[in-house]
């Protein structure tokens, strides 16, 4: 049993329950903005388009939600389970940003989604968008301490190490406020409006495409394309600005990113290499020389650190973070790309007809899924060797429990989510295949008298 | 004041988490408690129906297990990182019955040809998660060894007789809570059927509490000691004595067939062995040895969740309060899907 490394079994099976977990948020953070403003919409204009679609994303927003849910709770029991000596040293900071999490979003979003899901005919229509507005607020509540707790582990600020190796809060205001969290809440919260914008409008497009429920597709194209229009272009100057954050508090981080070894003036931009850490260097190296001075010092003289100008045993390994990096900002720009493009075809009133364009954004849906994960890939394997960047490493952070346990429990999550989530997929795939339902006669204000006994909305199940 | 700061908060959170995990015991309760009851629905129509009646509330039930836990590790971080550790498998087995049974209510009736499947995963996965808790709190009783502020034991500490009869104790306590339940909500011929189905769950229950209020002292002589001292004897016998007027109250109750006493009658059986298990262990948050005071967060840390929590806590319980209300009668004939 001693064989297998607790430490590099806990990572992994960390990596694969944390990735798996924010696709969903990815998608509900976005998704129930967009419940909000359609149900806004419908409210204002009375056009049954909007109470359809809204009605038919409520049910999907209710299976994505449910799995976060539950792939959620997973999370804040493996802080203890795989990573008890950061939970014991951290558990000063990072335990009450988290705590404050489940008190002040997954509680509202808990308590109101109930509302959310069977209330339609059972509450007034203002409670009704109250509740949808509260479980929006919720996903972004939620948004804002977890990235907290993550940008401290980053880049940590407001806290003492006490001699018992403890950490102690400071200053709360620079432990929540610390340099990177505006950067990076930033980043999240443009890549999951982004992510689910791909979504919708793909699926828009694809209803186009098909000739069915053409009405709900082009709104779902269209308010799509508004979000992809302005927050593509922005997210790369997010992005930007998160970089050179990134590069003034965890340099080793972009080397990394960069593939750069050597510290050097007029640092090229590689495009492309296999890094070797056993050799130090890049192999099949294809690059742009100082292009890479210029993006991340905004000079083209700019001198950018090496990997070897850290020490061995604080660089993490370029590899991940090097690749992963590139399939995010090719995907930021094939998403500026589909922006720019809709727009100017909206323009030209062709919009909806230019089937090639059509079948990009079908094919482009679950490309913000991809670009979040390749971020979070970016932004966690580059921090290694630690948890808490410069302060505790993760080969320190780990529980003692013994290796074979955690190939046990890899395993078995790995086979739970992989049916969990083939079946989540299948069942989203037919609420949207099936398509929004006509909606019934419109409740007049007031009328919904919870005494009164509804039929269906939407149904038989 | 200052200097009362740490003597004080670690009594404040230790109230507030055993509040939170009690609230996650009766609401989880009944929640998982259906799903063992699942199988043994007398038809689908009521199986539906058993699903129905929780599918709005079971996400905000497990908040409460997720504040325990994010509690924990905020309040008491060293109580968090032996804890879990020790109970690794147990805790990570509850987990994935979570998961199974929580997406079997979105699964489940959007599927067809393969419902059962998730009929299966909803009862399965439930029951796992209330066995596996049971084994919690037994081994939590049973405690932990501590070195060098880690866990110390073996990986299969937790796997003992005592773990093994709490795991069954608390699967039958829930299943009490869920006849309660559906006593409350459901329709004339379920509700008949739940009747029946509590009265062996009280049985068990009953027999239970006998078993673990001799088995627990003779296992440790110390919790023996705190109940049969002469002074505390006096102060505590009113515990036993509700407990036993609470089951004969509960017993009479189903024969009169009340639509409310039965479940409230189970809360106050919960709340009574919840206050028994408080006076066996207090104030030991890692049992045999840790107080409260020595696994404390620092008082700094406590005192800023405190800010928050004061004020955010009875709205929680408010708007929550508001769901029950309003969604009250939900049956399936409201389910969105």
């Amino acid at each position: 049993m001693s064989d297998f490394d607790p430490l590099l079994l806990s990572r992994i099976q960390f990596a694969f329950t944390v990735s798996f977990h924010i696709l969903f948020p990815s998608f509900t953070i976005g998704l129930a903005a967009w419940l909000l403003v359609l149900e806004l919409m419908w409210l204002k204009t009375g056009e049954r388009v909007y109470t359809e679609l809204a009605r038919q994303w409520t049910k999907i927003f209710a299976v994505s939600f449910g799995m976060g849910v539950v792939s959620g709770v997973v999370l804040s029991y493996e802080f203890g389970t795989n990573w008890s000596e950061f939970s014991r040293r951290g558990g000063n900071v990072i335990g009450p940003l988290m705590s404050y999490e489940v008190l002040t979003a997954f509680f509202l979003e808990a308590g109101f989604l109930g509302i959310m899901l069977f209330g339609r005919e059972r509450v007034p229509r203002g409670v009704h968008l109250f509740a949808t507005a509260m479980v929006a607020l919720g996903t972004l509540i939620s948004t804002f301490w977890i990235l907290a707790a993550n940008s401290f582990m980053q880049t940590p600020a407001g806290f003492r190490i006490g001699d018992d190796g403890v950490l102690y809060v400071q200053s709360w205001w620079e432990v929540i406020f610390n340099p990177s969290f505006p950067y990076r809440l930033a980043h999240m919260v443009a890549a999951a409006y982004l992510t689910t914008a791909l979504c919708v409008g793909g699926m828009g497009a694809w209803y186009i495409l098909r000739e069915k429920f053409v009405p709900h597709g082009r709104v779902m194209l269209g308010m799509a394309l508004c979000i992809l229009v302005w927050l593509a272009p922005l997210q790369l100057v997010i992005g930007d600005l998160h970089g050179l954050n990134t590069l003034e508090h965890q340099p080793a981080k972009i080397a990394a990113v960069e593939a750069h070894w050597e510290t050097q003036r007029g640092a090229p931009l590689i495009l492309f290499a296999i890094p070797d850490i056993k050799t130090e260097s890049n192999r099949y190296e294809i690059a742009i020389p100082k292009l890479g001075s210029y993006v991340l010092t905004h000079d083209w003289e700019g001198e950018v650190r090496g990997l070897k100008s850290f020490p061995a045993d604080e660089r993490p390994n370029p590899i991940i973070p090097f690749f992963a990096f590139r399939l995010m900002v090719g995907i930021g720009v094939i998403m500026i790309a589909l922006g720019l493009t809709g727009a100017a075809l909206w323009l030209m009133g062709r919009l909806y007809t230019t089937n090639w364009y059509l079948r990009f954004m079908y094919w482009a849906w679950p490309l913000g899924f991809i670009a979040v994960l390749a971020g979070w890939f970016v932004t966690e394997v580059g921090r290694q060797p630690w948890t808490v960047y410069g302060v505790l490493r993760t080969a320190d952070s780990v529980s003692p429990v013994a290796g074979g346990k955690v190939l046990t429990s890899l395993i078995l999550f790995v086979l739970v989510y992989s049916i969990v989530f083939g079946a989540g997929l299948y069942y989203i795939a037919k609420l949207v295949r099936n398509g929004p339902e006509a909606t019934p006669p419109i409740p007049e204000e007031g009328e919904a008298d919870p005494s009164r006994r509804p039929m269906a909305a939407a149904g038989a199940p | 004041m200052t200097e009362f700061l740490p003597v004080i908060l670690p009594l404040v959170w230790a109230a507030i988490l055993a509040l939170a995990v009690f609230l996650y015991v009766l609401l989880g309760g009944y929640d998982l408690g259906l799903g063992v009851l699942f199988p043994l629905a007398p038809s689908n129509k009521d199986r539906d129906a058993m699903m129905a009646s929780v599918a709005p509330f079971w996400d905000g039930n497990e908040t409460w297990l997720v504040l325990g836990g994010g509690g924990l590790l905020a309040a008491f971080p060293l109580a968090y990182s032996v804890i879990l550790p020790a109970l690794y498998i147990p805790i990570i087995f509850m987990l994935l019955g979570l998961i199974l049974r929580g997406v079997a209510f979105e699964f489940r009736f959007k599927a067809e040809r393969y419902r059962y499947l998730w009929d299966i995963a909803f009862a399965g996965g439930s029951t796992l998660a209330a066995l596996m808790q049971g084994v919690v709190i037994g081994a939590f009783v049973q405690g932990f060894v501590v070195e060098n502020n880690q866990y110390g034991g073996g990986p299969f500490d937790w796997l003992t007789p005592f773990s093994v009869v709490t795991a069954i104790a608390l699967v039958s306590g829930y299943v009490l809570l869920s006849t309660g339940w559906l006593i409350m909500k459901a329709d004339e011929e379920l509700r008949v059927w739940a009747y029946g189905v509590a009265r062996y769950a009280l049985i068990a229950v009953a027999a239970f509490i006998l078993i673990f209020s001799l088995w627990t002292p003779l296992l440790h002589p110390d919790i023996a000691a705190r109940w049969f001292a002469p002074g505390n004897m006096v102060m505590l016998s009113p515990v036993p004595l509700i407990t036993a007027a609470s089951i004969a109250g509960l017993w009479w109750s189903l024969g009169q067939r009340h639509r409310y006493t039965p479940f409230l009658l189970g809360v106050v059986i919960f709340m009574l062995c919840y206050t028994g298990l408080g006076v066996s262990l207090f104030p030991f948050i890692i049992p045999p040895d840790i107080t409260i005071w020595q696994a404390a967060a620092a008082p700094e840390s406590q005192l800023f969740m405190l800010y928050g929590t004061i004020p955010i806590l009875p709205i929680i319980l408010g708007y929550t309060a508001y769901s029950y209300y309003v969604l009250w009668d939900a049956t399936e004939h409201d389910v969105y899907h």
